[in-house]
């Protein structure tokens, strides 16, 4: 396990989400689920936050933000798209003001597909954005080294 | 004079690792009064240990130096208790070190956390009456400020001055950023402020801050310690125990409260600081 790995603070935001997956997330969190025993906190605060979580497609409105939300996160960074929407739109794909997924915007490092996404699949997409993370983070060092 | 070095080394060096699994086990304790399993011990070291990985986004030049300096005039204050120096000195000290944090809070543009560093100099004027009458009380008490004499008395302090030790619970309550008194900023994630002192703090600093806090945690269980210390030596291992259990009071008393306005927090450090610590003290210098 690497440096940061074990130490996964997240940042959840909402671009546009109708509140289903939010609610998922926040059930992460709960007794139940319990993210806190791998160490992940669920921050408010993207100077602190490791992985960016977001739920919802981006909308025109929403865009700014979400790069705003990026370029304050330090490096090593991950971002996961959680639910369809976030993935690709969804079934609003096609509206007037939706941009699209979040990759429209920001590269996204982990896609969890569902309408609503699983509290199961959540957490798995959290892991496996940890070893994203951990493979950023040597990346990062070799490149500090030379 | 070298148990007193031997002291002070100790706690400089051990302080950090103390304060940082006593912060562990808080975050399991607090899991298991909320029925989840909680992170491992060791957690409060792994979060350090990446928030010193991670690259440093510094908002202004001066936030890192002023962070620093709260960690070393911290450590200054500590040493102080540690040697059995002036306990007055060391309150004060205590105190300059929170400026700093504060200048370190102010320095950055986010709303938040000038909100939080304004919160933060209410939470002081909260605490501060009651931490200052806590070292008089120990003056009329054994008739020295200094924690060499204080600790070599025939009987607890604590006998003499219970209502200062509800008063400094309650001062604690604020140091150890506790709820309800968790006004400036929260060990919880999300607050109506972000992370209110700590907003623009990433990376490095942040560690540095949180490093900082378990030096002052392990001062504040120290002055705790000081109540129920005398010069036998089983007093010591009481007074141990009897710190542990307190601390896990506040630990119980973060989990079942919401967190109060400023001015209800205002007031209620003073009334109690009146009441419970001014009634103290009026017995002692009567007596």
């Amino acid at each position: 396990m690497g440096k940061i790995s074990k130490s996964p603070w997240l940042l959840h935001y909402d671009a546009s989400s109708c509140n289903g997956c939010d609610i998922e997330v926040l059930d992460c969190l709960t007794p139940k689920y319990d993210i806190e025993r791998f160490g992940i906190i669920n921050t408010g605060d993207p100077f602190q936050a490791d992985i960016f979580l977001i739920t919802g497609g981006v909308n025109s409105q929403t865009a700014g933000v979400v790069k705003q939300i990026y370029s304050q996160m330090p490096e090593p960074k991950v971002v996961v798209a959680v639910g369809i929407c976030a993935c690709t739109g969804g079934v609003f794909k096609d509206c007037y003001n939706i941009k699209g997924g979040v990759d429209t915007v920001i590269p996204v490092d982990v896609y969890v597909p569902g309408c609503a996404a699983r509290p199961e699949s959540i957490i798995d997409g959290v892991v496996k954005a940890l070893a994203v993370l951990d493979k950023k983070q040597a990346e990062m060092e070799s490149r500090e080294r030379k | 004079m070298v148990v007193k070095v031997v002291m002070v080394l100790c706690f400089l060096i051990f302080a950090p690792f103390v304060g940082g699994l006593v912060d562990g086990a808080d975050r399991i304790i607090s899991a298991r009064m909320q029925r989840r399993k909680g992170p491992s011990i060791l957690q409060p070291f792994y979060d350090l240990r990446k928030l010193f990985s991670k690259q440093l986004i510094s908002v202004n030049n001066v936030q890192l130096f002023l962070n620093m300096s709260y960690l070393v005039i911290l450590m200054i204050a500590g040493a102080m208790l540690f040697a059995g120096a002036d306990l007055l000195m060391v309150l004060f000290i205590l105190s300059t070190a929170d400026m700093f944090l504060i200048m370190a809070a102010s320095s950055d543009s986010s709303p938040y956390a000038n909100m939080g560093a304004g919160r933060e100099m209410v939470l002081m004027m909260a605490y501060e009456p009651l931490t200052l009458l806590v070292a008089v009380g120990f003056y009329l008490t054994t008739g020295s400020f200094h924690v060499e004499t204080i600790i070599n008395q025939p009987v607890s302090a604590v006998l003499w001055m219970p209502g200062l030790l509800i008063g400094f619970m309650f001062t604690a309550g604020i140091k150890f950023r506790k709820s309800p008194f968790d006004l400036s900023t929260s060990h919880h994630a999300h607050q109506e402020m972000v992370k209110g002192i700590t907003t623009e703090m990433s990376g490095t600093a942040l560690a540095i801050m949180t490093i900082a806090e378990y030096y002052e945690m392990i001062l504040l269980l120290g002055i705790f310690f000081l109540f129920f210390v005398n010069s036998t030596w089983w007093s010591w291992i009481a007074a141990l125990v009897i710190c542990a259990v307190l601390y896990v009071f506040e630990i119980l008393l973060d989990n079942v409260s919401a967190r109060l306005k400023w001015n209800t927090v205002l007031f209620g450090c003073w009334i109690v600081t009146f009441v419970a610590g001014g009634l103290n003290i009026l017995v002692l210098m009567l007596g």
